[in-house]
């Protein structure tokens, strides 16, 4: 029978089918980091229980590391605030009392969990992939099955190898034909969160399929598998192919010489069938599809560059009014405005959405030889791992950005949740290139607008947001 | 965990769509190891005017008064009556270890994000779906009555309304079944350690590069 590319990766991973409808569906990698994993690795300890299979296991701290060079070379001691830094030792002392291999704080291989995993190998196609951070839907451009997990999960996953799922639905989404200029992977993920809204996605595995995908990066698949989650789906998914092959070549900790063959050979095997039966489908013009900014607290909250904040009679009924009155009192803005009239006073490029070097390189191409405007209080770059941040190095991207006016960081979380000291005033606007515009997320009364990193950079260049082409009529011409 | 069989509460609302786990405990009360003591920041930016840290004396900051779970008449809720998607976002369970903590048995709402639904149960927390139409009149009911109490049995699957109206609800059996003896997920799958041993040696053998040591 013709299956989807979900189907086939959970019937690989299919340890026993139970009559209640639960599955027990056995894990091959879980990732860790320091904010979930330290009351599972004590759940652990009371129960007197081990690790099923400790090779199973990479970890990474990245959530509240400090992106200041001066904080990081100083190494752990060297962090001021003292609840973080118990809980970075925490992580390094759970993976050396169970024997878990872990990439420490200063080493190059150090990033984001999510830009870490597929940079090392440690997440493959075919792999099924837990961690407890919900962007772990990211990992599902290899054609894995990767979501994220909460903690008690993470401490079964520790302790049985397995995870007890309900077969998800599958959902396609294909967005056809070829994408504008300056239209990203970031502006499918907006355009079809805009579409389907926040839930729309809920209870599904989404397959991001069409000539518009098959075009993308594995970068750009990973952006748009990552905000599979804004969606509401707990995985994004992305067939195998040349693409897939080729970026996994030479990884680390990919397969080698004959299980390399072997490897293609089921990888090869890891895409929908013709005719496979899908519970919902979505078809998505490529070329339609412009550049996209968020404009309220929620991702569902989007438009075009070159559109406008809805007003109240465009709401269907009373709880979206609502919304959307709570929405523009947090946002500080009116209902009409015009995105392009809207300013922000904060440029945060990075994240496990938008942090490798493709999005280093593709906001560097806007800002070359330009200056961030006078009315940006604070702009960081903050790639997604060492190995992101030397390479961007080494093709002169840190100069670019230095030279325009902003701040080039080390590698972690940052600004996307403000865990760490990297964080917006309350009232500040920021234009993002993280996932979440929620209340709160950057900080405390903090407000984001969720972008591309091009649209980040012209942005930061115009003091407005703006569509990347229309930069040079705006008189900010290099 | 502790067990669910059948709860009378004190219900109170959250009257609003998309109800993220960021707002429920926003990120800087996740840098504890721990995984209790969250109840007093569940829903911090809403619930206090000022900005909470880890180590604030929450007895002493100062309550914002338009926050419902600040008023009187809701003290003591057990019963969260919400709106759509609630639970949205990041997989944080320290968003169910503070409701948990905070007191609540259990949330009400037309729809929860699929990741909160499964660390709610993973922790005494009964998420109920019921269609839109009655969580508005659920709603209607609790802001015209206060003291507003509805009597959820987990063996019956239903939510008994004040004026003795029962409706039924759906809920996943293996949880409930969980959920009603207070049992512990691993050690219920640990019982099956023979069937992922077998599975294990297969796709071993089908797919050994899984199998390899991480050497960094």
């Amino acid at each position: 029978m013709a299956q989807t590319l979900y189907d086939k990766l959970w019937d690989a991973h299919l340890v026993e089918q139970r009559d209640d409808g639960t599955a027990l569906i056995y894990i091959d990698r879980h990732l860790l980091h320091e904010v979930t994993s330290p009351q599972a690795f004590e759940g652990l300890t009371l129960a007197g229980r081990s690790l099923w299979r400790r090779s199973a296991n990479l970890a990474v701290p990245d959530h509240n590391v400090s992106t200041l060079k001066a904080e990081r070379d100083g190494g752990l001691n060297a962090l001021p605030d003292e609840v973080s830094r118990l809980q970075l030792q925490t992580l390094d002392d759970n993976c050396l009392a169970f024997d878990v291999a872990e990439i420490p704080l200063n080493d190059v291989r150090q990033g984001i969990v999510h830009v870490m995993g597929p940079e090392q190998g440690a997440v493959l196609p075919g792999m099924t992939v837990v961690c407890g951070d919900s962007h772990t839907s990211t990992h599902g451009a290899a054609g894995a099955l990767a979501h994220g997990i909460g903690t008690s999960e993470v401490e079964h996953v520790m302790a049985t190898q397995c995870l007890i799922q309900r077969k998800m639905k599958n959902f396609r989404i294909e967005v056809t034909g070829s994408l504008q200029p300056g239209v990203t992977a970031k502006d499918i993920a907006l355009a079809v969160i805009g579409e389907i809204g926040t839930a729309g996605g809920t209870g599904f595995a989404i397959e991001f399929c069409g000539a518009a995908i098959q075009g993308l990066t594995m970068e750009g698949r990973m952006t748009l598998c990552n905000m599979a989650i804004e969606a509401g789906a707990r995985c994004g998914l992305v067939a195998v192919d040349d693409v897939t092959l080729s970026y996994f070549r030479d990884k680390p900790l990919a397969p080698k010489g004959d299980d390399w063959g072997r490897a293609e050979e089921w990888w090869r095997t890891l895409h929908s069938d013709e005719g496979a039966a899908f519970d919902r489908t979505l078809q998505i013009d490529g070329e339609s599809i412009d550049a996209h900014v968020t404009w309220g607290t929620s991702p569902e909250m989007v438009t075009s560059v070159n559109g406008r904040v809805p007003t109240l009679d465009e709401m269907p009924d009373e709880t979206s009014r609502l919304g959307l009155t709570r929405a523009l009192e947090y946002m500080g803005l009116e209902q009409g405005t015009p995105l392009s009239d809207i300013r922000p006073d904060a440029i945060f490029i990075g994240s496990c959405t938008n942090s490798r070097i493709e999005d280093l390189r593709s906001a560097a191409e806007v800002l070359k030889g330009r200056r961030i405007a006078p009315s940006i209080r604070k702009a960081l770059v903050v790639p997604g791992s060492g190995l992101v941040k030397a390479q961007a190095e080494a093709e002169g991207l840190d100069r670019i950005f230095l030279d325009a006016g902003m701040e080039w960081r080390e590698p972690g979380c940052s600004m996307c949740l403000a865990m760490n000291a990297d964080r917006l005033m309350p009232g500040e606007r920021c234009a993002s290139t993280s996932n979440r515009n929620f209340e709160g997320r950057q900080g405390n009364g903090g407000r984001t607008h969720l972008v591309s990193p091009a649209m980040a950079a012209a942005a930061a260049v115009a003091g407005h947001f703006v569509a990347v082409d229309a930069l040079d009529s705006e008189g900010v011409a290099v | 965990m502790k067990p669910f069989t059948q709860h009378d509460g004190l219900v109170a609302p959250m009257d609003r769509a998309n109800v993220d786990t960021d707002l429920m405990v926003p990120k800087q009360f996740l840098k504890s190891i721990r995984r209790s003591g969250f109840g007093p920041n569940l829903f911090d930016e809403l619930r206090y005017l000022d900005e909470g840290e880890p180590d604030s004396d929450n007895s002493q900051r100062p309550l914002n008064p338009e926050f419902p779970l600040n008023h009187a008449r809701y003290q003591g809720a057990s019963i969260l009556l919400a709106r759509e998607n609630f639970g949205c976002g990041s997989s944080r369970e320290h968003a169910a270890w503070a409701m948990e903590d905070f007191g609540f048995r259990a949330v009400i709402a037309p729809s929860f994000a699929d990741i909160f639904r499964s660390n709610a149960l993973k922790n005494g927390i009964l998420p109920i779906v019921l269609p839109a139409s009655q969580v508005d009149q659920l709603f209607g009911e609790m802001y015209a009555a206060e003291g507003y109490r509805l009597v959820i049995d987990l063996e019956a699957c239903t939510v008994l309304r004040p004026n003795g109206e029962s409706w039924s609800f759906e809920v996943d059996p293996f949880r409930r079944d969980c959920l009603l003896k207070g049992l512990d997920d691993i050690g219920i799958t640990l019982e099956r350690s023979d069937a992922i041993r077998s599975f294990e040696q297969r796709h071993r053998d089908r797919f050994p590069w899984l199998f390899e040591d991480i050497v960094l």
